[in-house]
């Protein structure tokens, strides 16, 4: 059997940084290789040179032993390279045949064009609906669009980008049957992820990338998960951890809330009902777009919740905006670091106000006492060890781990009673993560009622009590979260979302 | 190749010095235009920045005219910077003017001949809530019914410009003057008058004002937490609104503050150098402030230096085309280029330049 493709010696450097380092490695018909790294490690832009979005300084490729030098996306997928990115590129308002065919450079006529989806997603398990419109489809229903685009291509590589994140449990099964089919059919797929459950089970071969340099390769089946993460981070973590302690008295009470969104293809929360004590934290998955969002607005005060909704120790404050909110002390670090929880042109010193005026004193008469904003920056950044030059620097200088650090930090200073974050570790590096996270479990060892909003389950696993689980809107029952299986968390976000899986029988 | 590199931070450097840059550009592209007009560029240009300031035989009559000019444009534009940094976007100040002079004029007129202390002050509250008034039109339309304020408070200008037609042909018209249009002068009538406070300087009550605003406006934006909204507001709303800013005062402040500033201007202009009411007393002040927030970067030590800049160019073009003969379209189409050169500029406080091979992607 020959190579299908062979990289050698791929080097990309950015100003500043090296993104890819001398790296090499090799993919054969119908394998199933991950790429696996942290965020930053260059998995992304070693994908993307692959897919010819970016041109290496140095190095060569081949392709079925021809030199391989994509110029653009289009040269790759003549070539058999097609790839499912992480972010989706589809029209809301047009429907799925009509998506597909914005992408191809010459569309059949529609109703052959349907017809061919309507083959090609039963034959791969993948049902879809070509006249659906995409607004209403859900993440792994969209998903399935992308990936239907790529297999009317007839790839022979097929990459993915973090294909899980978006999917529950139940629709992760579904992928991969699909991903095996195709893997025994002799396409191989490129697999990129930092979930290191996933790959133990679906791939045959694996490459770790750490800071832009192959620093391993493996069969990832005859590694345990520890490993793959010791090889991915490059030294021992620690995982967080806490005392056993008995949550104290309920603080924050939401009853039947229903929020609608403010964003006509957000999602409107239904009926959610959730109660929080002192010292507990209540973590709440779900695939993304959800409800995330609308539910930390509706927590944050941005946007306004029938007053009886919201409770804080017994009294409404549904009707508070985010400042009211403030001096009660429920704070929330939102998941769009730059734009939502900062503000990217503006120094540390500014962002530090943002959020901080109420609590921290900074504000007499309406006017600002900047040294002591300065101080608090200051004192965010030693605490949590945020790199920076200096808390002068602008927000959008910083790194998205980095950054993070400055958000959390900056709510966790404040001595909340109620901590509400969404996100928190999206996009952050592993030792930073584990840094927020045990940032978040000595808060709640002193007694603040934390509520963490996130799309990773082995994150909400490993620091939460209680766990719930977002669903079109509506919130599950939260329960304990220890002994929970991965199959009631799939349950709990839905399951397969009533995705059909193909009929044997039709 | 040149190539566009982000910076991580905007360069301090390069943020104070675009608009030298951006003026000497202008000087440049200025001089060659004259040039092509047939007209030495070097002469030009010295009739334009120097002369008026420190020509023997003009600067003793064009000197106080520096301030007269500026005072408008600075106390205008104050207000529209404010706006401009949280996104609100005032284009009608021109309006508001107009109708800030009609209704300071008004009273002014309306109280004639009477002869008391007070007149004067409520001409000046008058004017405010006139310039209020006009801006409370786009201001209200956009909270209650999200319309576009652009189009709104543009549009309102030319409302106030027939308006204005109407009162110096009617209401407001001097029943001694013959049947002439325009209205009584007010610099002939003591308690109604915005009089030169020091001889021979071009100071009156618009320029005091002016100053103000500026010194308001610098502690406002950098000193006062309403100002740290307005800024927020202007770079990230969704920030904004985290840190708890209510969207839809902020939009009523902004508009209603540079409406009381661009009405007081227009009372401070009718009741002083232009005297009276008149079809054609509004200049493009309110249009030409726009130029003057911008070229000072919507800082208010920099509207300070823009507004000067701006009246200096508006002298010394009258002086150009006096004296050298240059179109006037010409000295407009200079003023232009100032903008032009700005923005364009403006560029490198966000970006550095690098030499070197371009990058493919």
């Amino acid at each position: 059997m020959t190579t299908l493709l062979n990289i050698d010696g791929l080097t990309k450097a950015y100003p500043g940084v090296v993104a890819n380092d001398n790296v090499s490695f090799s993919i054969q018909p119908g394998e199933v290789h991950a790429l696996l790294g942290e965020n930053g490690a260059g998995k992304s832009t070693l994908v993307k040179m692959i897919y010819g979005l970016v041109k290496p300084d140095k190095g060569r490729m081949t392709l079925h032993g021809q030199p391989y030098e994509p110029a653009e996306p289009r040269a790759a997928r003549a070539a058999g390279v097609a790839m499912v990115f992480q972010h989706f590129s589809l029209f809301d308002a047009l429907n799925v045949a009509e998506n597909i065919a914005l992408g191809m450079e010459k569309p059949p006529a529609m109703r052959d064009l349907a017809a061919r989806i309507r083959e090609v997603s039963e034959n791969y398990g993948l049902p879809l609906d070509p006249s659906r419109t995409v607004g209403d489809l859900s993440a792994g229903e969209r998903q399935r669009v992308e990936i239907i685009r790529c297999l009317l291509q007839d790839p022979k590589l097929l990459i993915m980008d973090e294909p899980t994140s978006v999917l529950t449990p139940q629709e992760v099964e579904i992928l991969f049957k699909t991903l095996r089919k195709l893997s025994a059919e002799g396409t191989a797929i490129l697999y990129i992820s930092h979930k290191l459950e996933e790959i133990r089970t679906l791939c045959d071969g694996a490459t770790i990338l750490r800071l832009g340099k192959v620093v391993d390769s493996c069969n990832p089946r005859e590694k345990s998960a520890s490993e793959l993460a010791e090889m991915m981070v490059g030294t021992k973590l620690t995982p967080p951890s806490r005392p056993e302690a008995e949550p104290g008295e309920v603080v924050l009470e939401v009853t039947n809330l229903s929020v609608k969104s403010a964003n006509p293809f957000g999602t409107s929360l239904k009926d959610i009902s959730f109660t929080v004590r002192e010292g507990e934290v209540l973590g709440i998955g779900g695939v993304a777009g959800n409800g995330q969002d609308e539910l930390l607005s509706a927590l944050s005060g941005e946007t306004l919740a029938p007053n009886d909704a919201v409770r804080l120790r017994g009294e409404s404050i549904g009707h508070m905006g985010p400042n009211p909110r403030r001096h009660i002390a429920v704070l929330t670090a939102p998941e769009e670091r730059l734009g939502h929880a900062a503000a990217p042109d503006m120094s540390l010193i500014e962002n530090a106000l943002l959020t901080g005026a109420i609590r921290q004193g900074l504000v007499r008469n309406g006017f600002l006492n900047w040294p002591a904003t300065r101080i608090f920056a200051e004192s965010i950044i030693k605490q949590f060890d945020v790199r920076t030059p200096g808390a002068g620097n602008a927000a959008r200088s910083l790194s998205g781990g980095n950054l993070q650090k400055f958000v959390i930090g900056r709510e966790v200073l404040q001595k909340p009673e109620v901590l509400v974050v969404n996100q928190p570790t999206w996009g952050v590096d592993a030792s930073a993560a584990a840094a927020i996270r045990q940032s978040i479990l000595d808060l709640a060892e002193n007694g603040t009622a934390v509520i963490v909003i996130s799309q990773d389950l082995d994150e909400l696993m490993e620091i939460s009590d209680r766990f719930a689980a977002l669903n079109e809107g509506r919130l599950s029952p939260p329960r304990p979260a220890r002994g929970l299986t991965m199959e009631e968390i799939g349950l709990m976000m839905g399951g397969a979302h009533d995705m059909e899986v193909a009929h044997a029988e039709a | 190749m040149l190539r566009l590199e982000k910076r991580p931070t905007p360069s301090r450097f390069w943020t104070a010095a675009t608009p030298v840059l951006a003026v000497l550009l202008t000087m440049i592209a200025g001089g060659l235009l004259f040039m092509i007009l047939g007209k030495d560029p070097f002469a030009a240009i010295r009739t334009i920045f120097w002369d008026p300031l420190f020509n023997e035989q003009f600067a003793s009559y064009s000197r106080p005219q520096l301030l007269v000019k500026s005072g408008p444009l600075i106390l205008i534009a104050i207000g529209l910077s404010l706006g401009f940094r949280a996104g609100i976007w005032n284009i009608g100040a021109e309006g508001q003017y107009i109708i800030g002079a009609l209704c300071g004029a008004g009273v002014g007129l309306a109280l004639y001949p009477m002869d008391a202390w007070f007149i004067f002050p409520l001409m000046v509250i008058a004017g405010a809530l006139g310039g209020l008034l006009w801006a409370m039109i786009p201001a209200l339309l956009k909270t209650h019914f999200r319309t576009n304020e652009i189009l709104v408070s543009l549009l309102l200008v030319y409302v106030a410009e027939q308006l204005l037609a109407s009162m110096a042909l009617g209401l407001m018209r001097n029943p001694e003057g013959g049947g002439f249009p325009g209205s009584r002068n007010l610099q002939q009538y003591p308690s109604a008058s915005n009089p030169e406070l020091i001889a021979g300087t071009g100071m009156h009550w618009g320029i005091v004002a002016a100053f103000i605003a500026v010194i308001a406006s610098y502690v406002l934006l950098n000193r006062h937490l309403l100002g740290f909204q307005i800024r927020l507001t202007g770079q990230s709303p969704r920030a904004a609104r985290f840190a708890g800013v209510n969207p839809n005062a902020l939009i009523l402040f902004c508009l209603g503050t540079s409406g009381v500033l661009a009405g007081l201007a227009g009372l401070f202009e009718i009741a002083g150098p232009a005297g009276q009411v008149s079809i054609d007393f509004n200049q493009g002040y309110g249009f030409t402030a726009i130029i003057v927030a911008f070229l000072g970067r919507l800082n208010p030590i920099g509207i300070l230096l823009a507004g000067l800049l701006m009246g200096l160019t508006y002298i010394g073009g009258d002086l150009a085309q006096f004296m050298l003969g240059l179109p006037a379209a010409a000295i407009q189409a200079f003023q232009g280029m100032l903008l032009f050169f700005l923005l364009g500029v403006d560029v490198l406080s966000n970006f550095r330049i690098r030499i070197g091979k371009t990058e493919a992607a």
